[in-house]
């Protein structure tokens, strides 16, 4: 009736994480029943799970975000205090708990971490940025946001119910096959990242559907802000990379659930083949994530330096072949596989090459702020300190594409360093400066500066303490994955790298801290002019937060920068412009079937992966028929009145003629 | 931005959305899509970004099959196995199914009924019937001792064979679900829409069949 599913499937002699669990449920019960207790419930149903805004998808993403970030760094502190006891001992961690837990945090990380974050931000800012009121498909939108969350929640439930994949963050074979890891573990990875996949493969057809199809008039390619740019390569990525991932996984899943033999030992199967597919869709993977937060600093240094960005061209070039080549290039992370001399040297040019549009990318932003006055709050913190890290991470990574190099370097920590040197120091950093740039557009008020630098200091200096003593260990050649040692020379840099997790735990308490001290004191910090920067690109034309329609008449693009341009003609005539005429407008409106596909698609995961056949057949009846149910409405959309338009935009127009020092036009 | 500017331009001052949308649209209500790129555009856009990603995913499987043809581990290879004759009879019916789905598209703009629903159950049972022979097929292989698990080769020979004869399943169900979605609401301009997609997504099929049929039968018997 259950399939594989037992009594036997909770960890009750584990207390770690029954413990975690029951912390966590609880946490989520108090929030739950607080939401409940308050009467949010329908608020909560009516305003946010069901929408379709892309704004509000966009603050649910970083949400979630954020919260697995806290769980995948509870996994990494775990393993860093592991590997400070564990010499010559076992630690507190067995083994098979330790490599859940290096497993866990490695997909929570790139996954609903970095992916979430990343695409969050893209989604709250591009659409304001190319003014235009929504992304090409909204209801869509709202699915891949609860396929993504649905992915979260398998993992996270593989605490509890069963175990988690011990076979790292890629599931590499024969060891992720039936025969070598019979339990549930890479089933739960393989379902929740098939699931998630999905959700995010229909974000990058949205997007790059919404950038190519739908611009604000006026807004021509050469017009876009940079992030637009990243956000347009990213997806394109994304487009032709997860559809690789999908094809992988699915392989290894025929493999473990009926007996295929692609990577198996035995009846011909290629385990080599594993690897090369999954780096194809690996390496543009991580050009996924790290190019919108290029673009993020892209916008944080031009605004901050009050400049605009410097080869704004250039930038485009470097960011569009960073796209291309970064499929040329995935055979560096199995140098070792043995493909020859010639075969290794070319990957490992072409991993070299790779660097220089991304050094273009550095000296553009060091252009940008040479001769500008730099304001040097939180976001161009997190810039500076990315560009000064990145470049840091950008040198052993050339470093590491020399093969006769990776092939004593191959797995060891040093290229555990090298990978965190550029993920922490780039796309969480930039994600980090995103936030707390884009904070007071999306809830009105900003964050607080001191809080923000003290946080930015702990994880900065935190990263360093805690990173670069794994340099230093893999080059004495300590390996990756390590439960325990006995090498005594080893110890004092692994206490030290632990010393650094607790920097970035400091860190990360004070940007708790930052959020629940913003919102307390959020009169004080209230952003009226919905320009609080003074910014450049025109999500700084709308108020903060913005309305559901974004802009009240679409805005007619005359250059790059575009909202500065129009600053500046304002300051010049010392009066805004003229009120326009305000038309009503039609908005999508929200649908409940993103939530519920989710919930078919969370029953769904969970069946298969415990081999319950009656449950995986009503839930996939289930999603098709919402689909149909979709598909059948037929009021799609709401009309916004004119005069509720109006109200609105004139509220906006008098902040802003104050802000801007000129006296507003009387309203007809 | 409104906030500045006396322009309020509405409509499509660009000249983005050439074609119906900007027929027919009210002229007071401009949406996040319909205002520039005309609806029918933007979709038939977006659908192709994704029958482009689903061309990536095919081309894994058939790199996968490329590098694993001959791993037939003391098995059956594809020049024992494969029946050229079954193969061209299961390529006609998917070729003219392909046809009388255009015809289905060409009679659904025309709003004409007898038409539209002629085609799509002309489109449904060659679809049917390819399937159907796909399915004898690979029981028969099975029923030979040449199931997917017999050997590298042949796992790779079902997968991308079979992830084609799932995507042309799933295109019927949704065949269906449009024949019934006009007969409940007519030819309403999202359900044509939706028919733009659904025949874009049938024509892909072929085009990966013509892969197939090359590279894995064709091929594979001559050599």
């Amino acid at each position: 009736m259950l399939g594989k599913l037992s009594w036997t499937a909770i960890p009750f002699d584990q207390p770690i994480p029954l413990l975690a669990a029951a912390l966590v449920g609880v946490v989520i019960i108090g929030v739950l029943a607080w939401v409940a207790l308050k009467g949010w419930l329908p608020y909560l149903w009516r305003e946010w799970i069901t929408s379709v805004d892309h704004k509000r998808i966009g603050i649910m993403y970083t949400l979630l975000a954020m919260v697995m970030l806290l769980r995948g760094f509870a996994d990494a502190i775990m393993m860093r205090s592991q590997q400070a006891l564990a010499f010559r001992s076992d630690g507190y961690l067995p083994p098979e708990h330790y490599d859940q837990i290096f497993s866990a945090h490695g997909t929570l990380m790139i996954f609903f971490v970095a992916m979430p974050f990343v695409i969050g931000l893209m989604n709250f800012v591009m659409p304001l940025q190319l003014g235009i009121r929504d992304v090409a498909f909204p209801t869509l939108n709202s699915v891949s946001l609860w396929l993504t969350a649905t992915g979260a929640l398998l993992v996270n439930i593989s605490l509890v119910v069963g175990e988690f994949a011990r076979t790292g963050w890629l599931p590499y074979p024969p060891l992720s096959e039936i025969a070598y890891s019979p339990g549930v573990g890479v089933d739960y990875y393989l379902w929740a990242l098939q699931i998630s996949g999905v959700g995010t493969l229909l974000t990058g057809v949205n997007f790059v559907t919404t950038v190519l199809k739908i611009h604000g008039p006026g807004m021509t390619y050469m017009r876009m802000p940079m992030f637009c740019w990243t956000t347009l390569a990213s997806n394109l990525l994304i487009v032709a990379a997860f559809p690789i991932l999908t094809a992988t996984l699915a392989m290894l899943l025929l493999d473990r659930y009926l007996g295929f033999h692609f990577f198996t030992n035995e009846a011909g199967g290629n385990v080599m083949m594993f690897m090369n597919l999954i780096w194809a869709w690996g390496h543009p993977e991580v050009y996924i994530l790290i190019l919108p937060a290029f673009g993020i600093f892209s916008e944080v240094i031009s605004t901050f330096s009050g400049k605009p960005l410097f080869g704004y061209r250039s930038m485009v070039m470097a960011t569009m072949a960073i796209c291309i080549l970064s499929f040329t290039v995935w055979l560096h992370h199995f140098f070792t596989m043995g493909a020859g001399a010639d075969v290794n040297a070319i990957f490992g040019i072409a991993s070299m090459i790779i660097a220089v549009p991304t050094g273009v990318k550095v000296f553009n932003w060091l252009f940008t702020m040479y001769g500008g006055r730099v304001v040097y709050s939180p976001p161009i913190l997190w810039s500076i300190g990315f560009m000064v890290t990145f470049v840091i991470g950008g040198m052993t990574g050339v470093l590491l594409a020399v093969p006769p190099a990776d092939f004593v370097l191959h797995n060891s920590l040093f290229l555990v360093a090298h990978f965190h040197n550029v993920i922490i120091g780039g796309v969480l950093f930039g994600a980090f400066a995103g936030y707390n740039y884009w904070f007071p557009k999306a809830f009105g008020f900003r964050l607080h500066e001191g809080l923000g630098k003290a946080a930015f200091w702990c994880w900065l200096i935190g990263f360093y303490v805690a990173f670069m003593p794994l340099y230093v260990v893999g080059l004495m050649g300590m390996t990756r994955r390590m439960q325990h040692y006995d090498v005594s020379a080893w110890r004092p840099w692994l206490l030290i790298a632990a010393g650094g997790a607790v920097i970035i735990l400091a860190g990360i308490i004070l940007q708790i801290a930052q959020l629940a001290v913003s919102i307390g004191r959020r009169e004080e910090l209230r952003d009226v002019t919905g320009d609080p920067w003074d910014g450049r690109s025109l999500e700084w034309a709308t108020p903060s937060p913005p309305p559901a329609f974004n802009f009240a008449v679409l805005p007619r693009i005359e250059a790059q920068d575009a909202y500065w341009g129009v600053k500046q003609r304002v300051r010049q005539q010392a009066r805004l412009g003229e009120e326009p005429g305000y038309s009503a407008i039609e908005m999508p409106r929200n649908s409940p079937t993103g939530f519920i596909c989710a919930f078919f698609a969370t029953l769904m995961g969970f069946a298969l992966i415990w081999h319950i056949w009656w449950i995986v057949a009503l839930a996939a009846l289930g999603a098709y028929a919402t689909f149909v149910v979709f598909a059948w409405r037929d009021r799609v959309e709401y009309i916004i009145p004119a005069d509720v338009v109006a109200r609105i935009d004139r509220a906006n127009r008098s902040a802003r003629s104050e802000a801007l020092g000129s006296p507003v036009q009387a309203a007809p | 931005m409104s906030a500045f500017q006396g322009t309020a331009d509405r409509g499509d001052p660009d000249r983005l959305g050439r074609g119906e949308g900007s027929r027919g649209r009210q002229h007071s209500a401009e949406h996040a899509a319909g205002g520039l790129a005309s609806k029918r555009i933007v979709v038939g856009y977006g659908f192709w970004i994704f029958l482009l990603s689903d061309i990536v995913m095919f081309s894994a499987f058939f790199a996968t099959y490329a590098v694993l043809v001959g791993q037939t581990a003391g098995g059956p290879s594809g020049r024992e196995l494969f029946d050229l004759r079954n193969t061209g009879i299961e390529t006609a019916c998917l070729l003219l199914s392909s046809f009388a789905c255009g015809l289905a598209s060409i009679g659904a703009q025309a709003h004409r009924g007898s038409w539209f629903y002629g085609a799509m159950a002309a489109t449904f049972i060659l679809g049917a019937a390819f399937v159907g022979l796909e399915v004898r097929e690979f029981a028969g292989l099975v029923a030979r001792g040449a199931g997917p698990t017999r050997s590298a080769f042949l796992s790779a020979f079902f997968t991308l064979v079979g992830c084609h004869g799932l995507h042309v399943t799933a295109g019927l169900l949704w065949l269906l679900t449009m024949m019934a979605q006009v007969f409940a609401k007519g030819y309403r301009a999202d359900i044509l829409r939706r028919i733009l997609c659904f025949s874009l997504f049938w024509h892909a099929l072929d085009i990966i069949w013509v892969g197939i049929f090359t590279m894995v039968y064709l091929m594979g018997a001559a050599t």
